[in-house]
């Protein structure tokens, strides 16, 4: 069976008896075993486990959620109860930490019935834009295996588009939903702040990280964020804000929608079929009858230096928690206390999270706080100024997700900065809190020995407005065919 | 512009409670100061009369009931991820006075 299909079509084939729970879950084995040893997407299997739910759900023979009974993976940093999480960290993974408990996400999946296989590869503790800080090694992009799936997210990218789960579950604190969904040639979802529940989610930027789904198209996206958003007691940042009918939302159509295109996203030299792109999709929303209206938003260079002050600076005191007392990595004979705590974590971390301590711990120390950290927020508050100002003349918001399609594993080694401008798109909506999607808008031209590679459209809305990005994602969907190619492995 | 010494780096280093050898120290101290000299552009911002931005969706002050939960999961099952040893529900840590 072809397990590269969308939630909806899955649960239709449930609803109608063509094909069983058991059957779905094993396709997406198969395919694990099949195409992983090449992408090295999925770095704990659950099979065994998930097979059991799978069984359940038959024989229960009910699927009036539409996420019954479909298998799904998950990054590698939601915590399930019983199933090892490692944050692809060596500080976790040594002593395989296995949590007793689940994410709030995880928990409402379970709830509907929908069934987790497998963990997916990230970044270490997500800092990184390639999968190439994971203790596991990098995952490799479906389309190109010679290039990275992008990050911190990879792991669930590359899976969703290489059909080993029929959706992923990711979390994007700078960007690390929106990138690899585009550099797979799927769709990803960042949620305004607070949307969702980041309980038992192994935390890097507190005030800036969102959990959201990874699918192959925009009615799957509505259908993920339907059962995982809204108000979670257990995380105090949850918004107590209604959750719209996401699906239903879609039907409403674009025309009358307000388009703004900021003017500092399309920059002097820029890859001109990135810009190409972009540009060509505002020309199908003019055509499906909405205004297209430019903008600008002044602060947009310095969201990414805000975000890597901001982030460090969350960074230096989540990760003080992994001290080798209550979970993870440990060390043989040390003098005392100090000593331990220096050699677990000097053994555990890897260099990007430990150059995001130092970074976070310099930027908090007495006497630079508010030269970097306090300044940091208050650029923020500009930044989200900007938003509030464009969403006073405009509904959604569309850019590129990223200044080029996937690049080739290792080639951001030698320069630590070179990996962090990837983000240059994808941090001011971080910075506001606002969600924003990546929904697949052309390739790049085949040249040579290097494919053709999938890029993104990248659509953000006003804070809790996810169903209007929905929509005009959607709306786009349904006039292109970006979204049906599929890589061939 | 900001230039971080290998001294600084030591220094940071340890209050961060991680332990670098001279070629990490070297590494770092390079690439923590490129870092910083690209951060350094937010000081060209003036944000005189700016408030800071803490929580972006505007929440502050968010309680709940003080109420036992006993849904929740039970102490031993999180002692028992510690990698160390345990005596009486409490976990046996290396001494602070070595």
């Amino acid at each position: 069976m072809d397990s590269s299909m969308t939630i909806a079509e899955a649960h239709d084939k449930l609803a109608h008896r063509e094909v069983s729970s058991t059957e779905l879950v094993q396709a997406c084995i198969d395919r694990i075993e099949k195409v992983d040893g090449t992408l090295n997407a999925v770095v704990y299997r659950n099979f065994d486990k998930a097979l059991d739910q799978a069984k359940k759900v038959d024989s229960a023979g009910k699927f009036d959620h539409p996420l019954t009974g479909i298998p799904y993976l998950v990054k590698d940093v939601y915590c399930e109860e019983g199933v090892q999480t490692t944050a692809c960290s060596n500080v976790l993974r040594e002593k395989n930490y296995i949590p007793p408990f689940d994410s709030t996400t995880s928990k409402r999946l379970k709830a509907v019935g929908a069934i987790s296989i497998g963990k997916t590869n990230t970044d270490e503790f997500t800092m990184g834009a390639s999968t190439e800080t994971s203790c596991y090694g990098v995952t490799r992009n479906p389309w190109d295996t010679t290039r990275v799936a992008g990050g911190s997210s990879g792991g669930s990218a590359a899976g969703v588009a290489a059909g080993e789960g029929i959706f992923a579950l990711g979390t994007d604190t700078g960007g690390s939903i929106r990138q690899p969904a585009a550099f797979c040639g799927i769709t990803g979802l960042r949620v305004t702040y607070g949307r969702t529940s980041r309980y038992g989610v192994m935390s890097m930027g507190s005030s800036i990280d969102t959990i959201g789904p990874l699918c192959r198209n925009v009615e799957d996206l509505c259908i993920v964020t339907q059962a995982i958003a809204g108000k979670d007691p257990l995380d105090a940042t949850t918004g107590d804000v209604p959750v719209p009918d996401y699906r239903s939302e879609l039907k409403k159509g674009v025309k009358g929608l307000r388009v703004g295109i900021p003017k500092e996203y399309f920059l002097e030299g820029m890859n001109a079929e990135v810009e190409a792109s972009v540009k060509a999709a505002t020309e199908v929303f003019k055509k499906l009858g909405a205004t297209v209206i430019d903008i600008s938003l002044p602060h947009t260079k310095y969201a990414t230096a805000t975000y890597y002050v901001i982030c460090p600076c969350a960074v230096s005191s989540n990760m003080a928690r992994y001290d080798g007392i209550r979970y993870g990595h440990t060390a043989d004979k040390p003098q005392n206390l100090l000593e331990y705590y220096e050699c677990v974590r000097s053994t555990g971390f890897g260099a990007e999270v430990k150059r995001r301590i130092m970074i976070g711990t310099y930027a908090l120390s007495a006497g630079y706080v508010d030269q970097y950290y306090r300044q940091a927020q208050k650029v923020r508050t500009l930044i989200k100024k900007d938003f509030d100002d464009a969403f006073r003349t405009v509904d959604v918001i569309v850019s590129p997700v990223s200044p080029t399609p996937a690049f080739t594993i290792g080639a951001h080694d030698a320069n630590p900065i070179d990996m962090y401008l990837e983000d240059i798109f994808l941090t001011s909506q971080v910075m506001a809190g606002i969600p924003a999607l990546s929904v697949p808008c052309g390739f790049s031209k085949a040249q040579g020995s290097v494919p053709a590679l999938p890029l993104g459209l990248q659509i953000m809305g006003a804070q809790w407005q996810e169903a209007t990005i929905l929509r005009a994602a959607h709306a786009y969907e349904q006039a292109t065919e970006w979204h049906m190619k599929k890589p061939v492995l | 512009m900001t230039q971080l010494t290998g001294d600084q780096v030591r220094h940071i280093a340890k209050l961060a409670r991680l332990q670098l050898t001279d070629a990490e120290v070297e590494k770092f101290a390079k690439e923590l100061t490129s870092i910083l000299q690209y951060v350094d552009m937010l000081q060209e911002v003036d944000t005189k009369n700016v408030q800071p931005t803490a929580q972006v969706t505007g929440q502050s002050n968010v309680f709940r009931e003080d109420v036992i939960r006993r849904d929740g999961t039970s102490a031993d099952s999180l002692l028992s991820c510690s990698p160390l040893p345990l005596a009486d529900h409490q976990i046996v840590s290396p001494s602070a006075h070595g």
